[in-house]
């Protein structure tokens, strides 16, 4: 496709303002001389060039709304429209941040969206600032760090499970702390090997469950006996929060402080259709340090609380992601507790369907008891996991997560979510079985994308990030 | 099978270590390498900086991810192969000789007793394979 520099002709316009009746004063006179006064290089299209120009840029884009999208640990659900359609209200699309207080149905959505959180999640309060997973995890260190502060404690380690998602271990060394890593055992937190890693210093574990590999963690209840006994705190990832709605909360499990990615578990849109929104839940012994403010109901009705003296501050402006939580708002109260539930069901039954309609080609090292997703491993197949990855790019499909979780070598993880019909993950099968009986043939895929085969290892060693940098690789 | 040179002691995380007196020189073995990838970026610490046995001293970035390089020893780092920040590609290419990480000064040279050998090591790529 052509850039939008590359469009169009010098002079071109696609508006011509009518001659104004005002006088015309000098730019120098009003803004000074230290102004640009050199026109900027913008393109020079008309209307209907631009219009060409983001229409078929849109039709290059790739979503969950044109195909299916199994990119395991993003749950990239369908985002029902009802809940844009409720978003885009007026009275919320036109808020203003610096009106909220005055806005008392808005914030009656934020404490309902905390209180509904609170009963999934078994925690005792929520707030919806942080406006990301990661973003979430920062927060939830955060308060970790404040309560150990508070009691007089000085834990500077924070454990993690050698399947658990980068962020977490970033997240850690961000908020300061020393990351310790625990072994796993047959795809679950060795327990022996935690044994030996906590200690007075550690302040928190930080766990995925289910894990990275689609496993529960079915020792949960002892390791948060281990992690509390040597005064450690719990933090619970909530990435793969789809698989457990309904069934069994993280605060019953003994999680401490816990994020929800709103983006994945609660469909709101994300990957490049954001922005994400990853509020925290937390034990009753934390709550006095949430980020400040939280929505309350009080004998006058809902309020913004501000009075916390113990709050580590505010993590984002203003409420988070407002409109983001309006969505996630108005998919739980529409599926109600059952659906919730069923969503859970389907998720898990799905991947468990997926992984048994593969299982004859690929190889699921830690396929027993797979719930939401599962990783596969294209070790020996005569492809390697991108190889299969780009092929799908030429059905259509979008690729799966590839070698991560680290500890499954050629890995494929793939979380085909709940809404996906049986036929839509049959297809996707015999697509991938398909690729497999000829694999010579797809070692160039993708040949049918707008964009072919990249050379990834050219693009990583030699970025080209600039238009200056484009005009010079032409030129070579 | 990947080479294993006989001249130098190895880690559980694969990487090889060539004993010189109180130099010890650290790479990643020819096994490390072909799981990895194409490698596309290296961060490698600075000279003199104190570091623990089992700590991360550089980070080998591939095209499949990243992975820490662990030390071997305790010491303090000595030299560094520059020439990775531009070629990274030598890790791959000669990940025994050209492609050598950094050298650490040792501390205890008794402390190279506790790595593999190269037996030990390729026995332990033959249970991993």
């Amino acid at each position: 496709m052509k850039l939008i520099w590359e469009r169009g002709k010098e002079g071109r316009r696609a508006y011509w303002p009518s001659p104004s009746e005002s006088p015309e004063v000098s730019l120098e006179e009003l803004l000074g001389k230290e102004y640009r006064s050199e026109p900027l290089d913008l393109p020079e299209v008309s209307e209907l060039d631009v219009v060409r120009h983001f229409t078929n840029l849109a039709h290059e884009n790739y979503s969950v709304d044109a195909n299916f999208y199994p990119l395991g640990s993003c749950t990239m659900k369908y985002n029902p429209k009802l809940n844009e359609e409720l978003a885009n209200l007026p009275n919320f699309l036109n808020a203003h941040p610096l009106c909220m207080e005055g806005l008392v149905g808005s914030i009656e959505v934020m404490y309902r969206t905390q209180d509904l959180l609170a009963r999934i999640s078994g925690m005792a309060a929520v707030t919806l600032q942080p406006l990301a997973g990661a973003h979430g995890e920062l927060t939830g260190l955060m308060l970790i760090k404040a309560y150990h502060q508070d009691h007089g404690e000085d834990r500077d380690e924070v454990i993690v499970p050698d399947s658990a998602h980068g962020t977490n271990p970033a997240s850690a060394a961000m908020c300061g702390f020393k990351v310790v890593e625990v072994k796993s055992h047959d795809g679950l937190v060795d327990i022996e090997e935690l044994k030996k890693v906590v200690s007075s210093k550690t302040a928190a574990l930080m766990l995925t469950n289910p894990n990275t590999l689609g496993l529960f963690e079915k020792n949960i209840i002892e390791i948060a006996r281990i992690v509390h006994d040597a005064g450690g705190l719990l933090y619970y990832d909530g990435a793969n929060l789809n698989a457990l709605l309904g069934k069994v909360r993280p605060g019953d499990m003994g999680f401490d402080v816990m994020h929800f990615n709103l983006h994945k578990t609660f469909a709101t849109p994300h990957g490049g259709g954001g922005p994400g929104s990853g509020a925290v839940g937390v034990a009753k012994k934390i709550e006095p340090y949430l980020p400040y403010p939280v929505a309350v109901k009080g004998p006058d009705g809902y309020a913004l609380d501000f009075n916390r003296p113990k709050s580590i501050g505010k993590v984002a402006t203003f409420y988070g992601s407002f409109n983001v939580i309006v969505k996630a708002f108005s998919y739980m109260v529409n599926l109600g507790q059952e659906g919730l539930r069923g969503v859970s069901e389907l998720a898990v039954l799905n991947a468990n369907y997926l992984n048994a309609l593969l299982r004859d080609v690929l190889s699921v090292p830690y396929s027993e008891g797979v719930m939401h997703e599962f990783v596969a491993s294209a070790e020996n197949l005569g492809l390697t996991a991108l190889e299969i990855a780009k092929a799908l790019l030429d059905f259509g499909f979008h690729a799966p997560t590839i070698y991560f979780p680290l500890i499954v070598h050629e890995a494929l993880m793939i979380e085909p979510t709940e809404t996906e019909s049986p036929e839509t993950l049959e297809e996707f099968a015999d697509t991938i079985k398909k690729i497999l009986t000829d694999p010579q043939k797809y070692k160039d895929a993708p040949a049918k994308t707008a964009v072919k085969r990249v050379d990834d290892v050219k693009a990583a060693r030699h970025p080209i990030l600039t238009k200056a940098q484009l005009d010079a690789e032409k030129f070579n | 099978m990947a080479k294993v040179p006989s001249n130098l002691y190895y880690t559980e995380t694969h990487e090889w270590i060539r004993h010189e007196g109180e130099k010890v020189v650290i790479g990643i073995t020819e096994y490390a390498q072909s799981k990895l990838g194409d490698v596309v970026f290296v961060e490698l610490p600075s000279t003199g900086d104190d570091i623990e046995s089992g700590a991360p001293v550089a980070t080998v970035e591939s095209v499949k991810g990243v992975s820490e390089i662990y030390a071997p020893v305790e010491g303090s780092v000595w030299e560094l192969n520059d020439e990775l920040e531009d070629v990274p590609e030598l890790i791959n290419e000669d990940p025994y000789g050209q492609g050598w990480i950094l050298s650490l000064r040792i501390t205890d040279e008794s402390a190279l007793d506790d790595l593999l050998t190269a037996e030990e090591y390729q026995a332990l790529l033959e249970e991993e394979a």
